[in-house]
């Protein structure tokens, strides 16, 4: 199991490098593939007024001049033994491990992005408790009771709820919760409070409920097509064969064993917006990482970008990792195997 | 004629009377419809037999013949919502149709237990055997999660699992076919049923095992002195072990009698059937299997008259009743039951002269 373990976290690096080395040839290798020079690269971050011996400086400032492997040696140097950047009035000095200064507020970004993860974090996992509790409980009843009115009307919202978008259900409820009834922040700036906890909910209420709607949707049909698989399994037959109150054959016995693929889903699904929602923290203007990578590609500020990426790399692959290990935890046929 | 029967038989051994002798399940007229959108399917239709403690009777057909519905009726398994089940079942004089769910759950697993054809899917995977078992003990007896363990661990070591304390804390597929039938069983003997029934117990394991199997659910009735169903399609099966024989098909009893009469003096068209289509080592290799032509009959149109008429092939000796008639259960003598319109004279005739010859 260690061994294992071991194994799959050197994967993982190697995985991230793999991941750092594609996002860098997108962002710096391809404009040039389409024919931009280290100066067309350079004039996005210096005034429109500049010259061109300006841009040029700011070119070598940036290394861009540089053959690309030579940057990307940089970037990963930087990583694990820090750098000095030239942010124009002096040499900044930023410890291992160290994602770059943007290029245009020459602001390090790792802290930034440390600043932001909490309000990420908040919004994830909020989101992820009600989502699974919600989607979970809806899909067994509906399974239990196919055909009926409960299960008829909840896969009806079901289906909604996996459509619509985010920037509708959220401007929708914003409109609603928030401006007519006023019942909830418009949005929250600094939601993160732990002297607090009441107010932080209260901000988050809203994003957490439109979030968890989108993905309690396509649990609640998961879980109920599981159920409905499970319920119709041979040792489903002997549990209630032993004499088993019918509750403990659904959750113990029914349950136990639908839940392990849904298990898998959710592991991906937190660790894709633990890299950032993006759509719910523009929609609520939360400060979170998925407002920081709008900003940063929309200004196409590339050291931003690349730590975005690998940030939500790295989330992705451990839940990637976890998932493995618990699913192993779950099933004794992976354990042993 | 007995020397002859003894050795295709491989003879069911007497078995020592047992204490007890009173009637505990019995089941009359049973009938389990499950209505479709395309007409009503009649899985049992009007069946009845009785047994004792101690005793087993052992339910042949084929496939679809409604074995299986028949006992998942009387652990109260069939699905809820479809079937229409009437008649009664009387389980020590308690009429389990009409009886409450939850009074047929607690009677399950205590009083009535059931063993499944592949151990492997009857167990759930994610439990250790162990666990699977003290479960079962548990819901009945209030005690504690050691005495349970102490129960299991003695029962795995009753069924003839080694190890049985290491083994309690292993996971279902770690164990053999056989083991895992093994240990099912000891799920089920673990409240000591009155009422065991065995679903085709042996019919997923391999040759060498079900001899074995067999053997233990013998050796643990006469310990338990439990009553015993086997539902089989393997006439081999219930030689080994049966006292009684009831041949379905397409719903109904069409043959009933204690196992002697039934393999010495069949009297149904389908037995003959049934025990023509049994391999047997004594036989010379040239010699063919006589399978039965045709194939089960759909038991939402079952066939006019004798259901088994357009496959048998002495429906014309008797005037076409058979294709008009449903044939009545009709005593034949000592018991024997048969549902058959041919004359007594004819079936002897046919018997004697046609089909024991070629067995």
């Amino acid at each position: 199991m260690v061994v294992y373990i071991f194994r799959r976290l050197i994967a993982a690096v190697l995985l991230l490098f793999v991941v750092t080395a594609i996002t860098f040839l997108i962002f710096f290798g391809v404009p040039r593939l389409g024919g931009a020079t280290a100066d067309d690269l350079a004039s996005r971050y210096v005034g429109k007024t500049a010259s061109g011996q300006q841009i040029h400086d700011t070119a070598e400032k940036l290394g861009f001049t540089d053959p690309l492997y030579e940057q990307y040696g940089r970037f990963v140097k930087g990583l694990f033994a820090g750098a000095d950047y030239d942010t124009g009035v002096s040499i900044d000095h930023c410890p291992a491990p160290c994602l770059g200064y943007s290029f245009i507020t020459h602001n390090p970004v790792l802290p930034d992005l440390l600043d932001r993860l909490p309000v990420t974090l908040s919004l994830a996992s909020g989101a992820a408790v009600l989502w699974l509790l919600g989607g979970v409980a809806t899909g067994v009843v509906s399974a239990l009771k196919r055909g009926s009115f409960f299960d008829r009307a909840s896969m009806s919202v079901a289906l909604a709820g996996v459509s619509l978008p985010i920037f509708f259900t959220g401007l929708l409820s914003l409109s609603i919760f928030s401006y007519a009834l006023e019942w909830t922040p418009p949005g929250g700036t600094n939601p993160v409070d732990a002297d607090n906890p009441f107010d932080w909910a209260a901000a988050l209420i809203l994003p957490w409920i439109t979030l968890a709607l989108l993905y309690a949707a396509q649990y609640a049909r998961l879980t109920r097509a599981g159920m409905l698989e499970t319920m119709e399994e041979d040792f489903i037959r002997t549990a209630r064969a032993k004499g088993l109150r019918e509750r403990t054959v659904v959750v113990k016995h029914g349950l136990r064993s639908a839940l392990t693929p849904i298990l898998t889903i959710f592991g991906l699904d937190l660790g894709l917006l633990l890299g950032g929602a993006i759509l719910t923290e523009t929609t609520y203007s939360l400060p979170g990482i998925g407002q920081y990578a709008v900003i940063a590609i929309t200004n196409q500020d590339l050291p931003k970008v690349l730590g975005v990426t690998l940030v939500g790399a790295i989330f992705i692959i451990l839940a990637n990792l976890v998932v493995d290990l618990l699913y192993a935890v779950v099933d004794p046929r992976v354990r042993n195997s | 004629m007995s020397s002859q029967t003894e050795d295709y038989l491989d003879a069911p051994e007497p078995r020592p009377e047992q204490v007890g002798g009173e009637t505990f399940l019995e089941v009359r007229d049973l009938k389990v419809h499950f209505p479709t959108d395309d007409g009503v399917v009649k899985s049992v239709d009007g069946l009845s037999f009785q047994l004792e403690r101690g005793k087993t009777l052992g339910i042949v057909g084929e496939s679809g013949s409604g074995k299986s519905v028949t006992s998942l009726s009387i652990m109260g398994l069939h699905k809820a919502g479809t079937a229409k089940v009437s008649g009664e079942i009387l389980l020590n004089g308690r009429n389990l149709i009409g009886a409450s769910r939850e009074e047929v759950r607690q009677l399950r697993g205590k009083n009535m237990a059931m063993i499944f054809q592949d151990p492997l899917s009857a167990m759930h995977p994610y439990y250790t055997v162990g666990h699977q078992i003290i479960e079962a003990y548990r819901i009945h007896h209030n005690v504690s999660k050691a005495v349970a363990r102490k129960h299991a661990i003695d029962m795995l070591d009753r069924v003839g699992i080694p190890n049985p304390k290491g083994r309690a804390d292993d996971y279902p597929h770690q164990f053999s076919g056989g083991m895992r039938q093994r240990a099912m069983i000891a799920m089920a003997l673990s409240c000591d049923p009155e009422l065991l029934i065995a679903d085709e117990p042996t019919t997923a394991l391999d040759v060498t095992v079900q001899a074995q199997i067999l053997d233990l659910i013998r050796d643990l009735q006469q310990e338990f002195n439990s009553a015993v169903i086997i539902i089989t399609h393997d006439l081999g099966v219930v030689a080994e072990l049966a006292d009684d024989i009831l041949v379905m098909y397409a719903g109904r009893c069409i043959e009933y009698g204690n196992a002697d009469d039934i393999f010495r003096e069949p009297q149904h068209p389908y037995t003959w059937g049934l025990l023509g289509s049994m391999p047997r080592l004594d036989r010379d290799r040239t010699d063919r299997l006589l399978p039965i032509k045709g194939t089960p009959p759909s038991l939402i149109n079952v066939p006019s008259g004798c259901p088994f008429h357009p496959r048998c092939s002495f429906s014309q000796l008797n005037g076409g009743s058979s294709e008009t008639e449903v044939p009545e259960l009709r005593d034949v003598g000592g018991g024997h039951q048969v549902a058959c319109h041919l004359s007594a004279d004819d079936r002897l005739r046919v018997w004697t002269t046609e089909i024991k010859p070629k067995l």
